[in-house]
């Protein structure tokens, strides 16, 4: 039985918008802007120039290094520029402008389909890798890094994650409706190339047809188990994620692994079967349009580098008064400021809120409520790291373990003072990382 | 009772032997002049030399580990003292002070999106680089501010960064607090700047703001050979030489200013021509 964790909150989920609504495939669009690099962790190195003609699935960008993926061209056409454009996450970032020529023809190799019954461990993440494989779930951490732990960490169970916490969103719970055999295919060429036949499906339980679905398709299977989860927000942060499962404690500063365990978003698994059984690199995505500011509420399957603007007529255009988009959820998305920012493979989500929904911070002082520290997964002091970061005492905040924060947002989200706590964080992480490497 | 005080005394006794030996043994050969490089250091410890205060520089030069100029809030006038002390000679240039080059304010440089955070430029810039069109302009959330030791900023009323030169010490901490990287230290007695920092091409720059430097060349054409220069779209003067004021009269954005006497930015960071 699934265990809770800490804290964690009770938001307005909003699901009903969109999860009812089938994926509906995003006809290609005048031009697509794809950003060279698509992963957490070493940029990747472009490898074309403008006036470059590029084929479906070509590679635009390769990999910087281990910790980083190669990106592919999501169709046939020219490069017509390369330079700065917004970027969902959250910075001005180069990338390719490619207008297609609408013939939408694979490059050589591409697109051919094959048996994967017999693949070894080091191929499976040969092909991930090659595929430009990143954790869909928003955190875009290349997979076959993941896939590569050292041999002093044994994982001995890997977790499909479809709880799907982040209000609004239902990209996942609309793959694991749609694509569940892909899924449990992609998860159980994981679990080979990690050696473990453990594996567990977890869905929160506002999601019962999903949860019905893959309990149905597990049937008979000995090595997976479906586990509903309760509904909270961060469920499926990995450390909580991890917990609610094993009652494993990720260490502070540790990864997964160190609690013996794999977790890997659903979108991740099924865009690892396409890879490996379609030889298709990941260049297209599910993605949630939804909100009150949005017509028709939808999930599209959209081409990496599909721009807002697109997206946005696609489902009807904009309601009169939307005020705010955000790309992913609502309480870890980032706010957009232009409609020109292009799907990348994180984006799980675009979401349109008017303006009396829009949260306003405050910057007031703290007036010690301590709720938020009542609702912290990871049982920190937002309050007092908060305090520190404003005076920039940021030692402090690293002894009170800001760089454990996950940036879940629910200590902002309950605090009645209105302060930019996660933001706080975020800028304290980023001096810290900078102090370290300064001293090495 | 006797028995009990004689031994307790013995046992001081005996203690104290220890510590006199000790302080024999283990003596610390102090350089006398580090107390008086000291008393001539402003004492204001703030770091900017690099050590932990001044005490530690004070011992570092007295030790020839460091330069009798190190300090740079003390600048010339504590630097010639040094030199008396330590008996070298020392013939040193001009104070520096800083300068914020940025002169798009609130009412004339266009604003990307509405700003609703954490007050700091670092935090502000980690989000599509502050909400600024122009990627290279002052923030005016005051994180130079907050690095000063001296208060020798403020943020004006029209939301950019201003320095007090004349407060100024030229110590460098805002230089490196500040993400934009658009404050410099320059000589002191240097009138004529250019403010602006921004290195988009001329339609683009005057798209985003009022006071860009559009890169026309007037400037460079109008200065002495080599004290104007371009760097990628933006004129940068060349500290080094003296520029006459009627250059700044060339610039039909206003980007040029001149500052006054007492070298106060009273008119700077200011509107069009
Ligand atoms: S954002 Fe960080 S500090 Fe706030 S509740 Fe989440 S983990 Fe805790
Ligand atoms: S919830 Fe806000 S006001 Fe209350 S203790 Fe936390 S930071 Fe302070
Ligand atoms: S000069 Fe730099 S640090 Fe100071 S307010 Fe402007 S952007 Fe911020
Ligand atoms: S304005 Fe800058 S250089 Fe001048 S004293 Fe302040 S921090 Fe130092």
């Amino acid at each position: 039985m699934a265990k809770g964790f800490f804290g964690g909150i009770h938001p307005d989920y909003h699901k009903e918008l969109a999860s009812g609504e089938p994926v509906k495939v995003m006809p290609l669009p005048e031009q697509l802007i794809v950003y060279f690099s698509q992963n957490l962790g070493v940029p990747s190195k472009p490898v074309v120039e403008k006036g470059d003609e590029v084929k479906k699935g070509q590679v635009i960008a390769e990999a910087g290094g281990f910790v980083s993926t190669p990106v592919h061209s999501p169709t046939s056409g020219k490069i017509k520029s390369i330079g700065l454009h917004p970027s969902p996450v959250g910075t001005e970032m180069e990338a390719a402008v490619i207008i297609p020529d609408g013939e939408d023809e694979w490059a050589e190799g591409c697109d051919k389909e094959r048996d994967i019954s017999g693949f070894t461990p080091d191929e499976i993440k040969n092909i991930v890798n090659n595929a430009g494989v990143v954790g869909m779930g928003g955190a875009t951490f290349p997979t076959h890094v993941k896939l590569s732990p050292p041999e002093d960490k044994p994982i001995d169970i890997l977790i499909l994650n479809g709880a799907e916490c982040e209000p609004y969103l239902a990209s996942d719970h609309r793959l694991m409706l749609e694509k569940a055999e892909e899924i449990l295919e992609g998860a159980s060429l994981f679990a080979r190339a990690i050696n473990v036949d453990n594996i567990v499906v977890a869905i929160e339980k506002n999601k019962p047809d999903a949860i019905e679905k893959m309990k149905n398709l597990t049937a008979g299977r000995d090595r997976f188990r479906v586990e509903a989860l309760g509904v909270i927000y961060p469920q499926g942060a990995e450390k909580q994620l991890i917990y609610a499962i094993t009652g494993r404690k990720v260490p502070t500063g540790g990864l997964p692994m160190d609690a013996g365990a794999l977790v890997q978003n659903v979108g991740t698994c099924f865009a690892a079967f396409e890879a490996a059984r379609l030889n298709r690199p990941l260049i297209r995505r599910v993605v949630t349009v939804t909100g009150s500011g949005i017509k028709n509420p939808s999930n599209i399957l959209a081409r990496i580098g599909t721009t807002f603007r697109d997206i946005v007529d696609f489902c009807g255009g904009m309601t009169d008064d939307t005020a705010k988009v955000i790309s992913g959820g609502p309480m870890m998305g980032i706010a957009q400021y232009s409609l020109d920012s292009a799907v990348g493979k994180g984006t799980s989500g675009i979401v349109l809120l008017k303006a009396d929904e829009v949260a306003q911070f405050e910057n007031n002082p703290c007036i010690r409520c301590g709720r938020c520290l009542a609702v912290c997964p990871m049982n920190l002091d937002p309050s007092a790291i908060s305090i520190f970061a404003e005076r920039m005492r940021y030692d402090e905040t690293e002894e009170y373990c800001v760089m454990d924060c996950i940036e879940c947002g629910s200590c902002a989200y309950v605090c009645p003072s209105k302060r930019p706590l996660v933001q706080h964080f975020k800028r304290a992480k980023a001096e810290i990382r900078k102090r370290s490497k300064k001293t090495g | 009772m006797l028995a009990a005080v004689i031994t307790l005394a013995g046992l001081g006794f005996l203690g104290s032997l220890g510590l006199a030996i000790a302080a024999r043994v283990f003596a610390v050969e102090t350089d006398p002049r580090t107390e008086e490089i000291e008393e001539a250091l402003p004492g204001a410890n703030c770091g900017a030399c690099g050590y932990p205060g001044c005490s530690e520089l004070a011992k570092r030069i007295a030790e020839g580990k460091a330069c009798i100029d190190d300090c740079p809030v003390g600048g010339q006038a504590v630097a010639k003292e040094i030199a008396g002390i330590m008996g070298v000679d020392f013939s040193g240039g001009e104070r520096d002070v800083a300068i914020v080059l940025c002169a798009g304010n609130n009412e004339n440089a266009l604003k990307k999106y509405h700003y609703n955070g954490v007050y700091d430029c670092v935090s502000a810039d980690m989000f599509y680089g502050g909400d600024k069109a122009c990627s290279y302009g002052c923030l005016g959330l005051g994180t130079c501010v907050g690095a000063c030791p001296f208060g020798a900023i403020e943020i004006m009323p029209e939301g950019i960064a201003k320095i007090i030169s004349d407060k100024c010490t030229g110590c460098g901490k805002c230089v490196e607090a500040c993400p934009k990287d658009i404050i410099k230290l320059v000589p002191a007695s240097r009138k004529l700047h250019i403010l602006c920092s921004s290195h988009d091409k001329g339609a683009a720059a005057k798209k985003k703001c009022e006071v860009a430097c559009i890169g026309c060349q007037k400037c460079v054409k109008a200065a002495p050979e080599g004290a104007i220069e371009m760097d990628d779209f933006l004129a940068v003067v060349n500290y080094a030489m003296e520029i006459p004021e009627n250059v700044a009269d060339e610039c039909p954005m206003g980007t040029i200013k001149v500052y006054d006497s007492e070298n106060s930015l009273k008119q700077a960071a200011g509107g069009g021509s």
